[in-house]
């Protein structure tokens, strides 16, 4: 399988589906870059490059660089939406969602519901989210509880390139608006992807990329390998974890983690969003409540503390779980007793 | 006068319609029957109409709070719209969306809007997928002189011109947003459209209690649109709200005697009933005619809404998605 780092699944997934079909339209903040300057159209390509070439491919119908106006962003993708096209719009943040959301929650994601089931809204809302790169408060927020919460719409937050490839695709070809989630500190994070035009992953269906049988950690998005590094270290001294990669925070995928837990009594759910009505405890509720009989200790959420993101690096490295911190979590719930 | 007698009883008949719909609901609202919050839109008639007699279910329109006028004029069921007012699982939106949500994408109805001052980004991208496919259609949002106040308003004005979408905007100046005057909320005053002028846009104004001087604007914006390559544009009618902000609000910010007054001169009914009658036209029983006709068909729809099936508890999990 060829190689491909993370931001590049973005957009030759985009790509793909834009030669596909034509109603797929992309638009955003210097999605192109360098309009109206004499350095000239595609003079940037992105912030992200995640649109690197679309304009010269597909055009200034199918790819519209726009003002930096983030309710007239997803205003017009809802309306693109309605009016039969396949919009994907970039939020170049996702903490300028602040700006835009009427235009998310009370127009996109409620107007199948509104209208009686008379349309369909198929939109992507591709956003750049988490911590990692010293940006401080205000471009650093993971925000998917905030949008996991919210009717109507899907959350997607990859954790691999070849995830971004596979639930990217399905993302663009599905009738219901779609968050999807990129973590700006994997842009760069290189993985072996699928070149078939038609991989697929469908939502709602999570990943198992550890398999144990002691303790089972759910996390998705940056934190999803730092899981990971633990149960390998972990695996060294006998201790086995099931690492859970949600993939899709609506739809969830109860039934995976459920699972896991029926076997391993002890859950450790790691989330980058602050923890108070969190996503990690939402998942430490629904297992308290569907598999109570099975667990052998309490389960535990581990978030960020109660607190904007930090800017120096000392402060967002304490900010941030940890792998010594998701280390810790785990030895306390096998500790448990 | 260049309307065909056919299409000026059919300009009445569907101002009328909203007229007498918005009369009911006012009456019927009252009872206690009807739930949820309702803003009425008698008064601003001529201004649907004016509006939508120029438009093909292809082009899309966006509307407001206040949006049955616009929603009857584009095209929606009478019938299923009292079904949707009353709730009933029969109606429009099976009972999901009410007053402020009444939507028909087959008609080119894009949705009320319970959020001042969102309609006018989501028409910005419609009037891009106009532009896109290139057929000559165009979008519409309607604002009133409270949306014309939000940020929303101002990024989807620069956004169409930037874009050159085929959008229009149409402001309905009704001199009030909620209970405030627009000589206090609108800071330049009398004039919503000079702000799209100075956003790049090409602008008109006209009477909006005067259906031909709606109907005769909207015939050169449309064209301007219509035209590839022009980009959006905007109008701003003059009106009147008959009506509160909301059904039961008790309007003491009007001035004595002011109901009244628009109810006698300022009347897009009465207005058009004259032009028509004193030019030849038409005649009075004509209209009379029309008139016994639409109130037998309100009647009707009230009759069938009353008798509508109700939604059940199974309704409140359907169509949030289409596969989830």
């Amino acid at each position: 399988m060829p190689k491909m780092m993370y931001r590049n699944a973005v957009v030759t997934t985009i790509a793909e589906e834009m030669a596909r079909d034509e109603n797929v339209v992309c638009l955003g903040e210097d999605i192109v870059g360098g309009m109206g300057t004499p350095g000239g159209p595609e003079a940037i390509g992105g912030i992200w490059s995640t649109s690197t070439g679309l304009f010269g491919k597909f055009g200034a119908d199918r790819v519209i660089d726009t003002p930096i106006s983030e309710s007239a962003i997803m205003g017009a993708a809802a309306g693109l939406a309605l009016s039969g096209k396949r919009p994907i719009a970039e939020l170049m943040f996702a903490d300028f969602i602040g700006v835009s959301l009427d235009q998310i929650w009370n127009q996109l994601a409620k107007f199948r519901y509104m209208f009686g089931g008379k349309t369909k809204c198929p939109a992507v809302i591709r956003m750049a989210y988490g911590a990692g790169y010293n940006a401080a408060a205000q471009h650093s927020q993971a925000v998917h509880q905030i949008l996991t919460g919210m009717p109507g719409l899907k959350v997607v937050m990859p954790s691999t390139p070849a995830d971004v490839k596979g639930l990217l695709r399905t993302a663009i070809r599905d009738d219901d608006p779609v968050i999807f989630l990129e973590h700006k500190a994997l842009y760069g994070m290189s993985g072996e992807v699928p070149d078939d035009p038609e991989f697929m992953i469908p939502f709602g269906h999570a990943r198992l990329s550890r398999a144990g049988q002691d303790v089972t950690i759910v996390s998705t998005g940056l934190l999803l390998g730092f899981c990971e590094a633990v149960a390998d270290r972990l695996a060294a001294e006998g201790i086995g974890c099931d690492v859970i990669d949600l993939r899709t925070t609506s739809p969830l995928d109860e039934e995976t983690i459920l699972d896991s837990v029926e076997v391993t009594g002890r859950l450790i759910v790691v989330d980058e969003a602050p923890p108070r009505c969190s996503l990690a405890g939402d998942i430490c509720a629904l297992v308290a409540e569907k598999a109570f009989a099975a667990l052998k200790a309490p389960p535990l959420a581990v978030n960020p503390p109660h607190t904007p993101v930090p800017f120096a690096r000392e402060l967002e490295s304490a900010y941030l779980p940890s792998v010594d911190k998701i280390e810790a979590a785990v030895r306390k719930v096998l500790a448990y007793r | 006068m260049q309307l065909s007698r056919e299409a000026l009883l059919r300009a009445y008949r569907q101002m009328k319609v909203i007229r007498e719909f918005e009369e009911r609901l006012h009456t019927d609202i009252q009872t206690g029957e009807i739930a949820g919050f309702t803003h009425l839109y008698c008064g601003q008639e001529a201004v649907a109409v004016g509006v939508c007699e120029h438009l093909s279910v292809e082009d899309k329109i966006v509307s407001t709070h206040r949006g049955h006028g616009h929603c009857l004029a584009k095209g929606c069921d009478v019938n299923g719209m009292m079904k949707e007012i009353w709730g009933s699982r029969e109606g429009l939106c099976k009972g999901k969306g009410g007053s402020m949500h009444i939507a028909d994408i087959d008609k080119g109805m894009l949705g009320a809007n319970g959020i001042v001052g969102a309609g006018s980004p989501i028409a910005v991208g419609a009037g891009i997928a106009c532009k896109i496919d290139g057929k000559g259609h165009v979008a519409i949002t309607f604002s009133g002189d409270g949306a014309c106040n939000q940020g929303t308003t101002f990024e989807a004005m620069n956004m169409a011109v930037v874009t050159k979408a085929a959008t229009i905007f149409v402001f309905e100046n009704n001199h009030y947003s909620e209970h405030t005057g627009f000589e206090y909320a609108v800071g330049t005053q009398r004039d919503i459209a000079s702000r799209a002028e100075a956003f790049g846009m090409k602008v008109w104004r006209g009477d909006g209690t005067d259906f031909f001087s709606v109907f005769e604007t909207m015939r050169e914006v449309l064209e301007y649109v219509r035209t590839p390559g022009n980009g959006p544009a905007a109008v701003e009618f003059d009106t009147e709200r008959f009506f509160g902000h909301f059904e039961g609000d008790p309007q003491r910010y009007r001035g004595p005697g002011e109901l009244d007054r628009i109810r006698e001169f300022r009347d897009c009914l009465k207005n058009f009933r004259k032009s028509v009658t004193d030019a030849g036209v038409l005649d009075h029983a004509d209209l009379d005619a029309l008139d016994a006709e639409v109130l037998e068909a309100i009647e009707e729809s009230v009759r069938q809404a009353k008798a509508a099936d109700r939604p059940t508890a199974e309704d409140v999990l359907t169509d949030v998605y289409i596969s989830y």
